[in-house]
């Protein structure tokens, strides 16, 4: 919202620790990563390697054991909650897998609930435009469960990217695509990522759709190489 | 309010099945209310008209049945009098009696015996007031049971005459019978038995039931029960020492407070339900940024929204029933500012449940957004 100038993502020496007690699991283990603005990041690995605890921490959800978390230039592992929390509807957009769209909620509706939920937003994109910028004009009045999944991602890119973020988190986005589609969905994803100067982190199954990301990380058991 | 009414819009029928739970209730609310009001009429609207703010009883009379009971005398109604404070103080005299009017219509009547010159002597609406020695102003609800002005009613086994001389413009009733003023000289015949012809022992013509007084709140109502050996009640409390009037009150308003509290924990039940249906929906929403307050007032507003909308349906329901009612020989009276408290406590207790319910946003973890299936 204010000046800051737009850096990107940058993780440095994030640990996360996760269950209690003698069942820890180090989810994360001394991960770095930056991510520059109008970069799109995949993140590829096998279940269970700690792709979600890295955008969990990326998008400000939980906070590290270890290590800091900036985006834009600021620690948001040394807010609270409530900061947290507004951080991300300030700054973060995230896209869930199969959408997780609101199923009250029109596709136009989903758009203009993100501008809902902050009064002083001021740079908000336009939500009908949005819309049919991910090509979904002729779908705005549709609720979710009116929607095929393609339709469903393209509403979830665009919700994400109602409030100009500066960082855009992505969670498996093709889970339920056929190909043609996930090239359909990733495709937009690069190119909002390119336009918009964000900086995003795709974490994705689909070896198929890696050609349209600029950079492909690796994560095993906790730790993050260079594919 | 954005998500609230679109996820009313979206969910209606289940948010319109809650809301006719609710919206029953609300009828069985004003339908109690009117039942309360009308009996509360019907038990001691005798005692409300009555211009006095406490009645002293005989000390030592067990009060919940005093006015039945208690007998004081003309001494300790005199010691009332001289009490500072005491504006009027009169003796009243109270018994119920069987009687039967001249063209034959039997009737149940609540005798209230006071001096024709006293505080207590009714204004007559129609006819005209207490004077004649064997004259009675009677209730007008005694009217619609078919007597008139005019009519000589004979009271059973004692066999006195009484003339209807005068009704009075409003409903007096007590202990669900229709209230006959007469002159205390009369009511004490009636109450030691005495026939016409027959002589009164001189100790029955001094007595009455209770001492009625009209005081200024200054009074010092313990200090006249010690000098007169009385026990008083306000006029309120002796409400409860009319026949039956305890009994049925509470009766009713243990009814009312299971209904608050049936409707409380049915919207509380519901918006718990509905709440845990939408806990990935929420998580979703913490992901977003949205931020506990958000969702906490939308949940509520939803809930108010409901809450109004189903118990003004329900109160409207309930008024035009209890329109029908009207004249059907039921004690029913609907008053404004009792319908009004029991829509408002519904309401109340509903956001209650329902806060208890949605209070849960608050602990969902923002987490649960990630990699959850719809
Ligand atoms: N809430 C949790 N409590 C304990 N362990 C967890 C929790 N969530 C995930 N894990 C564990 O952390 C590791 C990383 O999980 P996750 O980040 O979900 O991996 P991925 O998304 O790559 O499948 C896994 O071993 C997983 O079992
Ligand atoms: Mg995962």
């Amino acid at each position: 919202m204010s000046s800051t100038e737009r850096t990107g993502l940058v993780l440095s020496g994030v640990t996360l620790r996760l269950g209690d007690g003698d069942d820890t699991v180090t989810a994360l283990d001394g991960v770095d990563l930056m991510v520059r603005p109008g970069e799109l990041v995949a993140v590829v690995g096998p279940s269970g390697s700690g792709k979600s605890s890295l955008l969990a921490i990326a998008g400000a959800l939980t906070t590290p054991d270890e290590g800091t978390v900036t985006i834009d230039g600021r620690d948001v592992t040394a807010m609270s909650d409530r900061a947290r929390a507004a951080y991300r509807r300030d700054h973060i957009g995230f896209v869930f897998q199969s959408g997780n769209l609101l199923p009250a909620l029109t596709a136009l509706d989903q758009l203009r609930l993100v501008t809902n939920l902050s009064k002083k937003r001021i740079d908000s994109r336009d939500p009908a435009q949005l819309l049919a910028d991910v090509g979904m004009a002729h779908r705005a009045d549709r609720r979710p469960h009116q929607l095929s999944g393609g339709e469903r991602q393209r509403v979830g890119i665009a919700r994400a990217l109602v409030g100009h973020p500066s960082l855009l988190l992505v969670d498996e986005p093709t889970a339920a695509l056929d190909r043609a589609r996930s090239h359909e969905v990733v495709q937009l994803l690069a190119q909002e990522t390119k336009q918009s100067a964000v900086a995003s982190v795709m974490v994705t199954h689909d070896q198929d759709v890696l050609e349209h990301c600029d950079r492909v990380v690796e994560m095993i058991d906790g730790r993050l190489s260079t594919g | 309010m954005f998500l609230a009414l679109r996820e009313l819009r979206f969910a209606r029928w289940r948010f319109t099945l809650m809301g006719s739970v609710v919206a029953l209730i609300a009828v069985l609310m004003v339908l109690l209310s009117g039942l309360s009001s009308g009996l509360v009429n019907d038990g001691v609207s005798g005692l409300q008209r009555l211009p006095v703010t406490a009645f002293a009883f005989d000390g030592g009379t067990k009060l919940d049945s005093a006015f039945s009971r208690s007998v004081v005398d003309n001494q300790q109604v005199a010691r009332w009098r001289q009490q500072p404070g005491v504006r009027e103080a009169a003796p009243f005299g109270n018994m119920l009696v069987n009687a039967r009017s001249d063209r034959g219509v039997p009737v149940d009547l609540a005798l209230f015996g006071v001096e024709p010159n006293s505080f207590l002597a009714p204004s007559a609406g129609e006819g005209t007031g207490l004077g004649a020695p064997d004259g009675i102003v009677v209730s007008r609800t005694a009217l619609d049971a078919g007597l008139r002005v005019g009519d000589t009613v004979t009271v059973d086994r004692i066999g006195t005459p009484l003339k209807i001389v005068g009704a009075t413009a409003d409903q007096h009733t007590f202990g669900h019978v229709d209230v006959a003023y007469l002159p205390l000289a009369a009511w004490q015949r009636l109450h030691a038995g005495v026939g016409p012809g027959q002589e009164l022992p001189a100790k029955a013509a001094e007595q009455a039931t209770a001492v009625a007084i009209r005081a200024d709140d200054t009074a010092d109502l313990a200090a006249g029960d010690a000098a007169a050996g009385t026990t008083t009640l306000a006029k309120r409390e002796s409400y409860g020492a009319s026949p039956g009037y305890s009994a049925e009150t509470s009766t009713l308003m243990l009814i009312q407070v299971f209904l608050y509290a049936i409707s409380a924990l049915v919207v509380g039940a519901f918006f718990t339900v509905w709440t845990i249906s939408r806990k990935h929906e929420l998580a979703v929403l913490r992901a977003m940024g949205a931020a506990k307050p958000y969702l906490l007032r939308d949940g509520l507003a939803q809930a108010l929204v409901v809450l109004v909308a189903s118990i003004a349906a329900g109160v409207a329901v309930g008024v035009a029933l209890g329109g029908l009612m009207g004249g059907s020989g039921v004690p029913f009276a609907l008053e404004a500012p009792a319908v009004t408290l029991a829509s408002l406590l519904l309401v109340l207790l509903g956001l209650l449940g329902a806060c208890a319910a949605i209070v849960r946003v608050a602990s969902i973890d923002p987490l649960a957004a990630l990699g959850g299936q719809r």
